[in-house]
């Protein structure tokens, strides 16, 4: 059973960046769909998104961890650790963390490695980079997570936006303990998938043909999933993650400030939410103004709603990513007035990488 | 598990229809107000009254509204 905590490791801040362009949610949208545009804002809980042409994942992280370096005052070659989640790496090969250590200036005695996770991504990340901090090990680390540019242009998905986050720790004798709940299963693997280009089924010129999926014409080098699957997934693992994780840490769900879930659905999270009678006023999101950020999505809550609050005095959260994998982690941390959380970066089309380029 | 109590549960997840033209034998799928969030609904009702997880096959393969309710009562 995949219970940890750890202790002597504190979150030192939180920053995202998203692109500057803004895109709202209309008829073109959700072209060829059987109902309209208000009435899947209304279901779906998503009204606008931030969208590029240009800027990765890598790119949004790189401003995020500028802006936040910058607001803690720390020295850059004290950043022991660099673990970036995302499932939009800038390529293929090599691990996206790497191009960061040289782009931001970090030491080459730097630990840098990538995690191949959405939803849950952020949760998992966090689990790793915990780890390396509790240890004693490393005293300063940074954890990456989100989503932006795909691999293959995507026509108009008004289900996902653009975000790059930013997590540091930061070790602290002082600090309350982390402690998580992770989960996968793999049966679900063919819920949310890319099909072609990984090894199993190499890139070939028929990668491209369109098939109809699910009432879309897509190729096998975009995103496609099996909503119904995903949905009813999300709806029972959340609440018995919960349930599972304060029986096993003898602590009462009704115990905590706020409840960050990751947010891909309202109606989603709208039936969890019932089912474990949460108050809904502690319940923030993301989702309206930025879509599903898939791992950016919890902390981008954090860094946009719950500023404030935090600022003002400490504030205990519990967590839950859960998603592609399928996989889910739940986590549950407490952020001090200590914490720096920095103010939304908005990057410009021109804030792409100019020198990792081939 | 009550056959009529489940059509009724059904009927409410959709906005504008008159519910008391659904019985045991309509082909659900091809009703006009029929779409893939009005789906999820169900899905969400199913889960809260029966606490049975479904997926998109007991959907698919179900073709009236008894159809489905046999997919939930077997999952129970």
């Amino acid at each position: 059973m995949a219970f940890l905590e750890f202790k002597n490791v504190r979150i030192a801040g939180f920053s995202a960046a998203v692109p500057k362009r803004v895109l709202k949610i209309d008829e073109n949208s959700i072209e060829g769909a059987k109902y309209s545009a208000e009435d899947y804002s209304e279901s779906v809980g998503i009204y606008q998104r931030r969208v590029s042409d240009t800027l990765t994942t890598g790119d949004l992280c790189y401003w995020a961890t500028e802006r936040l370096v910058s607001d803690l005052g720390w020295d850059k070659h004290d950043i022991g650790a660099i673990v970036f989640v995302s499932l939009s790496p800038d390529y293929m090969q090599p691990a996206t963390a790497g191009i960061l250590q040289d782009r931001l200036g970090l030491s080459k005695e730097c630990f840098a490695e990538d995690i191949l996770l959405g939803c849950s991504g952020w949760v998992y990340g966090l689990c790793n980079t915990a780890s390396l901090v509790a240890s004693g090990n490393l005293r300063k680390v940074l954890l990456m997570a989100g989503d932006a540019k795909f691999r293959a242009k995507h026509p108009l998905d008004p289900l996902f936006g653009f975000a790059g986050t930013v997590t540091a720790l930061e070790y602290d004798e002082s600090a309350t303990p982390m402690r998580f709940h992770m989960g996968t299963d793999g049966s679900g693997y063919d819920a949310l998938i890319i099909p072609d280009g990984g090894a199993r089924n190499q890139l070939s010129v028929d990668s491209f043909k369109l098939e109809n999926v699910e009432g879309k014409r897509i190729h096998r080098v975009q995103g496609r999933m099996k909503g119904m699957d995903v949905f009813s997934f999300g709806i029972t693992t959340v609440p018995k993650s919960f349930k599972k994780f304060c029986e096993h840490f003898q602590t009462s769900l009704y115990d905590y400030d706020y409840y960050l879930l990751h947010q891909a659905n309202k109606k989603m999270n709208d039936a969890i939410v019932k089912k474990l009678k949460l108050d809904i006023e502690k319940v923030p999101y993301s989702l309206h103004d930025f879509a599903n950020t898939s791992s950016a999505s919890i902390p981008l809550t954090i860094v946009t709603k719950l500023k404030d609050a935090c600022a003002d005095s400490t504030q205990s959260m519990i967590c839950c990513g859960f998603g592609i994998g399928l996989s889910w982690g739940t986590v549950s941390l407490t952020v001090t007035p200590q914490c720096v959380i920095s103010d939304l970066v908005e990057v410009d089309e021109d804030g792409d990488d100019k020198t990792h380029i081939i | 598990m009550d056959l009529q109590e489940f059509i009724n549960n059904f009927a409410e997840q959709f906005d504008d229809i008159d519910t008391s033209t659904l019985d045991a034998n309509t082909n659900f799928k091809n009703l006009e107000d029929w779409n893939s969030l009005v789906a999820l609904s169900v899905i969400a009702m199913i889960d809260e009254e029966y606490d049975v997880a479904v997926k998109g096959d007991d959907i698919r393969s179900a073709n009236t509204i008894e159809d489905l309710y046999n997919n939930v009562c077997n999952k129970k």
